[in-house]
Order: C-alpha cells, then sequence, then structure tokens
C-alpha cells in the first residue's frame, strides 16, 4: 500500500481535538472523567482462555525446505501442492517482513515457530465424528461450537479447525445434495484438485505480500466450499479456528468459489488460549464470485489479546481478498474483531466485472494493549462498479487503533462509485485513533466520497443512561453498540447476538 | 420523602448551591423558579447524582437513605427520575430498547419480572397515545434528530413507564407548544398520588395552571430565597425576581 495519500487524520486522546457527539449541553463538568467510567468497563477477562490436553502429532520448530515436504507428505499432497508451496518458500526467503504499518512488536524468528501441531488421529483417513478426540469435541462445546449435528442450530454447518487441521465437518451430506461441496482444504486438495488447483491464488497470489507467501509456504489446512451455479445455500456455512498447541502459529487458507447466480454466507469465530508468549495466525482467504454470485463473509475475530499489561496475545497477520469475476457479483465483508494482540488485515475486493459490487462493514476494538491496523481495499477495474466501506474503530485502555483503506478507480472502471464512512470512538486518554485513507482514482466519470469522525465517549451519554437505571457498564456497552449499530444489522442473525455480548465483555472494565 | 439540608455544590471550585434546604414530602408537588443560572439545573443534576458536581457541604436524605452515597443508577432504581433539560442523544441506540432496558433493570431491582419485547410495546403505545408521540420516534435512536418538543416529550414518555416516585422536571414546558404543554402536564398529573413526589422546574407560571403545585420556591443565586403557595409563581411573573435581589444578598 504505497499509494498516494490524499489525507491523513490521527488523533490521540487527550491531545488534539476531540469532537463530541451532536449533542446539546447544559453543563460542560470539566472536573469528570469519562475515562474512569470507561476504565472500570475494561478490565474484563478473557472467556477462552483455556487449555485442552490431547495427544499432539508435532513437527520440530523451524521452516526450511525438508519441513515444507513434511508438511505437504503429512497431508498425503499431489506434486503441484508442493511445488506450489516451494515456489511461495522460495518468493517468501526473498521477501521482506514489511514496516509501513502502524503497529509495533517485536522481531519474529521464524525458525522457532512449530508449522504443524495436530491431535494425534485414532485411526488413519478421514476421521468420523466418532473418531474425534472427545477432549477435542468437549473443546468445542464449551466454545459453543457443538460438533453433533442433532446439537447443532439447525441453520448452520460447521467446519472446526484445531491447531493445524480439520477435526470435523457438519452436515456434509445435506449440503452435498445440492451440489455444494464444504470440507477441509486437505480434503479438497484429495477430492477436488481440478478446483483447487484452478482456483488458488487466483485472488491472492503466492508472492502476495510476506504473510501471505509465508502461508503458501506452509499451510496446514481450513475450509473450502464451492456453490455451484445456481443454488443458494440453504445454511450459513462457518469455520471456527481454535488454536491450542504451544508455540505453533496457524496458518489457515480458506477458498470459497460461488459459481453462477448462486449464494452463500460464511461466517469464522476464532479463540485461543492464554499464554505470555505471541504466537502467529497468518491466514489467507480468497473468494471468487462469477456472474450474478454473493458472498457474504462474516468473521467474528476474538484471538486471546494478551493479558492486561500487553504480555501474550496472537498476531492476527492475515490476507483476505475477494474477486468480483463475473458481472453483477456481489462480495460483502463483515468484520467484528475484538480479539489478537495485533490485528493487521485487510479485507478487499477486486471488482472486475461490471456492475459488480464490493462492500466492507468494520467494527475494530482494541483494549488494554492492543493494536489494530485494518481497513479494506477495494479495487474497480468494470464499469459502474460499487462499494461502500464503513468502518467503526474502538479504542479503550492504551489501545491503538488504525483505519488504513484504499479505494483505486482504474481506467476502465467508468460510472465507478465509492461511499467511505470511518467513526472512531475513544474511551479514555490513553488511546489513539488514525485514519488513512488513500485514493487512486484514473476515471473522472467516478463518484467517491469519503466521511470521518472521530469523538469520545460523551460523560453525559453515559449519565443519561445511568439516571435511568443502567449500571456504568450496560451504560458503556449499550453506547458502544449503538456506535456500531451500522455494522451489526449486516451479521447474521446468531451471530450478531454473539457479536453485542461480546463487545460488552471485551469492553468490560473500562469504565470507571 | 426527601431531605435537603444545607446542600452546597460546586464545579470547578465556583460554588453553585449555596446552602440549599428543601423538604419534600409523599404526594407533594413543588414547583422552583428562578432566573438563568441561578443553579436549578444544578441542584436537580445533583439529586440525580452527576459526579461533575462536588457536593461540598450538607446531607441529603431520600426515603431514609442517605441519597448522596448512592451513585446514580441507584438512585434511579430507587424511583427517582430526572427528565432533563437537555435530553441527551445516543446514536444507534433504539428508543424502544432504550427504555425496556431501564424498566427491566428497575423492575429487576423491585423483585418483578422483566417485561419481554410484546408486552413492553404494549405498554410503550398506550403512554406514547396518551402523550401523543408519534410512534415512529420509538424505534428511532434516542433522541437522534428529534425535534426539541419531540426530546421533552420522549422524556415525559420515559417517566410514565419507570413510574418513579420522585420525578424532577427540569424545564420540561419550555420548548413546548401551547397543546403539547397541557398534553405533558396531563402526564404528570396521571403520575400523581399520594405515594409520589413531584418537583418541577420552569420558568412559566402557565404551567403550574395545569399542575397546581402545593409549594412554588425562589432559588436564585444559589439559594432558595423565598417559598410560598402557587400565588407566588402568580407575583413572580407579574414582578419578575429583581425585588428578590436585597433578600438574596443579605
Ligand atoms: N460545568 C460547569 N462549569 C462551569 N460553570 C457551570 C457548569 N455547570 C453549570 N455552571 C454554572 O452554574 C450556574 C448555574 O447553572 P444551572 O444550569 O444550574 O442554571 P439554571 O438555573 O438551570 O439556569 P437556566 O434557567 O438557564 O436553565 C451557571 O452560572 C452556569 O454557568
Ligand atoms: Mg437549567
Amino acid at each position: 500500500m504505497k499509494e498516494t495519500m490524499i489525507s491523513d487524520s490521527s488523533m490521540q486522546a487527550g491531545r488534539g481535538r476531540s469532537q463530541a457527539p451532536a449533542v446539546e449541553r447544559e453543563l460542560k463538568p470539566p472536573g469528570t472523567r469519562p475515562e474512569s467510567a470507561v476504565e472500570e468497563f475494561v478490565a474484563q477477562d478473557y472467556k477462552y482462555g483455556f487449555y485442552t490436553e490431547v495427544e499432539q502429532e508435532v513437527i520440530p520448530p523451524g521452516l526450511n525446505e525438508d519441513i515444507i515436504r513434511l508438511i505437504s507428505s503429512k497431508k498425503g499432497e499431489a506434486k503441484f501442492m508442493l511445488d506450489w508451496r516451494l515456489k511461495s518458500y522460495r518468493r517468501w526467503l526473498t521477501m521482506e517482513e514489511p514496516s509501513w504499518q502502524n503497529v509495533h512488536y517485536l522481531p519474529i524468528d521464524y525458525q522457532k515457530i512449530i508449522y504443524y501441531a495436530a491431535p494425534k488421529p485414532k485411526a488413519p483417513g478421514p476421521a468420523s465424528l466418532e473418531e474425534v478426540d472427545p477432549e477435542i469435541i468437549r473443546t468445542f462445546e464449551k466454545l459453543g461450537i457443538p460438533l453433533e449435528e442433532q446439537k447443532r442450530l439447525a441453520g448452520v454447518a460447521v467446519d472446526a479447525v484445531f491447531d493445524s487441521v480439520s477435526v470435523a465437518t457438519t452436515f456434509k451430506e445435506k449440503l452435498a445434495e445440492l451440489g455444494i461441496i464444504f470440507c477441509s482444504f486437505s480434503e479438497a486438495v484429495q477430492q477436488h484438485p481440478e478446483l483447487v488447483e484452478k482456483y488458488l491464488g487466483s485472488v491472492v497470489p503466492h508472492s502476495d505480500n510476506f504473510f501471505a507467501a509465508l502461508n503458501s509456504a506452509v499451510f496446514s489446512d481450513g475450509s473450502f466450499c464451492y456453490i455451484p451455479k445456481g443454488v443458494r445455500c440453504p445454511m450459513e456455512l462457518s469455520t471456527y479456528f481454535r488454536i491450542n498447541a504451544r508455540d505453533t502459529g496457524q496458518f489457515e487458507r480458506t477458498l470459497i468459489i460461488a459459481e453462477v447466480g448462486s449464494y452463500v454466507s460464511y461466517l469464522v469465530g476464532c479463540t485461543a488460549p492464554m499464554r505470555d508468549s505471541n504466537q502467529l495466525h497468518a491466514a489467507v482467504v480468497e473468494l471468487i464470485a462469477l456472474d450474478h454470485a454473493q458472498i457474504k463473509y462474516s468473521t467474528i475475530q476474538n484471538w486471546y489479546p494478551g493479558d492486561k499489561q500487553g504480555r501474550g496475545g496472537i498476531y492476527n497477520f492475515v490476507t483476505k481478498r475477494g474477486k468480483c469475476l463475473g458481472a453483477h457479483s456481489k462480495i460483502s465483508w463483515t468484520q467484528v474483531e475484538t480479539g489478537s494482540a495485533i490485528t493487521w488485515k485487510y479485507p478487499g475486493c477486486i471488482l472486475q466485472g461490471d456492475h459488480s459490487i464490493g462492500e466492507f462493514y468494520s467494527v475494530a476494538l482494541t483494549n488494554n494493549y492492543q493494536q489494530a491496523d485494518t481497513g479494506t481495499k477495494m479495487i474497480h477495474i468494470g464499469r459502474n462498479t460499487r462499494s461502500t466501506i464503513v468502518s467503526k474503530g474502538i479504542s479503550a485502555g492504551h489501545g491503538q487503533n488504525t483505519y488504513r483503506g484504499l479505494v483505486k478507480i482504474l481506467k476502465g472502471a467508468t460510472g465507478a462509485r465509492n461511499y467511505s464512512q470511518c467513526d472512531s470512538l475513544l474511551l479514555g486518554d490513553k488511546c489513539g485513533a488514525h485514519t488513512f485513507p488513500y485514493l487512486e482514482v484514473k476515471n473522472s466519470s467516478s463518484t467517491v466520497e469519503h466521511e470521518a469522525s472521530t469523538s469520545k465517549i460523551g460523560e453525559d451519554q453515559i449519565f443519561y443512561c445511568r439516571q435511568r437505571g443502567l449500571s456504568n457498564e450496560d451504560a458503556v456497552s449499550m453506547i458502544v453498540n449503538g456506535f456500531c449499530r451500522q455494522v451489526f444489522k449486516e451479521l447474521p442473525m446468531e451471530f450478531a447476538v454473539e457479536a453485542h455480548k461480546l463487545l460488552g465483555v471485551s469492553l468490560e472494565g473500562s469504565v470507571g | 420523602m426527601l431531605e435537603i439540608k444545607n446542600l452546597r455544590a460546586s464545579v470547578d471550585n465556583n460554588e453553585i448551591l449555596k446552602g440549599i434546604d428543601l423538604s419534600i414530602r409523599a404526594g407533594e408537588v413543588h414547583a422552583i423558579m428562578g432566573p438563568n443560572g441561578s443553579g436549578k439545573s444544578t441542584l436537580a443534576q445533583v439529586l440525580a447524582g452527576r459526579e461533575a458536581f462536588a457536593v461540598t457541604a450538607g446531607a441529603v436524605t431520600y426515603q431514609g437513605r442517605d441519597l448522596l452515597a448512592m451513585p446514580p443508577e441507584e438512585r434511579a432504581r430507587e424511583g427517582i427520575f430526572l427528565a432533563f433539560q437537555y435530553p441527551v442523544e445516543i446514536p444507534g441506540v433504539s428508543n424502544l430498547y432504550f427504555v425496556r432496558t431501564a424498566l427491566n433493570t428497575i423492575r429487576k431491582q423491585q423483585g418483578l419480572e422483566e417485561l419481554d419485547a410484546m408486552d413492553f410495546l404494549a405498554l410503550a403505545k398506550e403512554k406514547m397515545k396518551l402523550l401523543g408521540i408519534d410512534e415512529t420516534l420509538m424505534g428511532r435512536p434516542v433522541n437522534e434528530g428529534f425535534s426539541g418538543g419531540e426530546k421533552k416529550r420522549n422524556e415525559i414518555l420515559q417517566m410514565l413507564v419507570l413510574e418513579p416516585k420522585l420525578a424532577i422536571l427540569d424545564e420540561t414546558d419550555s420548548g413546548l407548544d401551547i397543546d403539547a404543554v397541557r398534553i405533558v402536564a396531563d402526564g404528570v398529573n396521571a403520575l400523581r398520588s399520594a405515594e409520589r413526589a413531584i418537583l418541577v422546574v420552569t420558568h412559566y407560571q402557565r404551567l403550574l395552571n395545569y399542575i397546581i403545585p402545593d409549594h412554588v420556591h425562589v432559588l436564585y443565586n444559589g439559594r432558595l430565597v423565598k417559598s410560598g403557595d402557587k400565588n407566588l409563581a402568580l407575583e413572580l411573573e407579574e414582578k419578575g425576581y429583581s425585588w428578590l435581589e436585597q433578600g438574596a444578598a443579605a
């Protein structure tokens, strides 16, 4: 993202200007510290930080061609996959870790990471649910993700990924009746190599960026999804990622292909145990939408964020991109990012087909010492392509929250339109919000609109709520949820409820 | 019900309330009048628990308890309601959801069952009808983009739903058209009962034609300088406040 920057507005709480929300104020109490209300609220504990004892199959730490061959052979992959991995690895060796992002971390030692950790299978071959270690089933149950189909919400199919492998995929048979393929990435490589070979790397090339190249070399599993022509997927598809093992990195890959006239809504959730050391999660997600196809991709990211002093937590460095290949296709990204020590991602859309539509709705919350540098890239190539960006950043504690977004309108994108809205909310005076919108317009018939605002949570709003009987925490949670409403309403029902709760939990204690 | 003794409060080291004594019994309606900046809203907010104001002296008992020791939400749950002079906007939070959450928090405190969305809607509709409030207002975010009058009516709607024991109305009649003043007064009168008390802050005698007060007080420069019955309001209407200046300076 080295494009020209047309505007940059950064704001650090405590200094610089702050725009209060548009409320009439009679009383301007200088002695009040809304952050005191906020501090108490933000000090809540991570509820998913437990560790599961399972028998593991772990390879030695470190990265070299032999490790890559080992991963590939463990998965019994065809030659095309191994070649692709090696090509990616060699490319990665020539790349430098990027440093332009507005996040700070100690150098990562790539030779110390374990690139493959999997619960030991009881029997060789694809496991049915009966063969999955009951500890793992219990783990997912504890996370609110029961894997027995009869216990599942009827409308949601799940692929459960535990460390480096997919352990179970529900409702596979039922979906297969409609021709829908929903399985682990490993299985797709075995069963549908032609689709994998055709689309893998077609949206995020192996050479795209440092972490994408690394992922391409070592990725171990993930989800694969194919919706055939004209099929509207009758249930939400979802992947739940759980990091369990210590010192491992999680490198998963998701590939979703929506054929002509099809529709799918896809959800991702993630959690990890609490640890003092940082763990790397470098995923790649590729979406492909053909003519008139629609993909709705929603994420609730709740990786372990580190403790209150900023120790530990996941480095969430992922590359997510969708390609609206066909005319009138549509890809929507909705993300709620509350976890991770560092979140660094820009789910974007390549709007290649004429009249295609890209959307990005984001809530990113940083509390304690969390950092987020997130946003989107909308690349308008086709005629009359449209994109919408709505980003809501919330900073509490010492959290740093950066929105970074690129809107690029190429020469041929006649009649392209973009609307962007970036709002930041500050809870307290030690956190920061920054906005970096980049814009590149090569076609004069296009329209681009950008709106941005930064506000502090109002002491008057909190008082108003408390006067009506709400506790401090409920007041802040309600105000913050209201701030995020535009994004939450894009989430599928079950997820919206979860997101709502999660924000409350992630913020709890940030108010005092 | 409410006993205020020598209450002093300041903000930023500026003393605004300079020793207030006031006693309100259940069943009574008190009106406070006084010039701009005399401290009426400050008194209302101190009673509601706004931490921005530092109470520097005095004591307040509410239903036998030390009111000043209670956080604002506890006061609210114990039946104190403040209709704000300037109601606050909360973007993105539906009015209906907001008021229901408030009601259920208070009901929970009282050991009552929470109302579900359907039952609540029925209750809210009944009150809206009483106040002539457009139903679409309930679906909109709290006070966001409401007209001045709509905001004031919304405060009264919340009051009727929450059924407080002590209602404090800070200039709820300001900015209302004549019909609306009438409607708001009807709302307040509907709440009037032997167990409840009401404190209205107003600039206009007009309101007191509809809400007949038992006592009228004049707040002047941080002190209650005169008290009387409803006729005091008429006298103020006629003479203004300047004749009280001597008493206040003393
Ligand atoms: N946060 C604050 N900082 C400084 N002064 C304040 C603050 N809040 C209130 N005041 C001052 O306290 C005094 C009393 O204000 P208050 O709002 O209580 O008056 P009021 O009687 O309600 O007036 P009005 O009739 O105009 O509503 C005013 O002089 C006001 O400027
Ligand atoms: Mg006032």
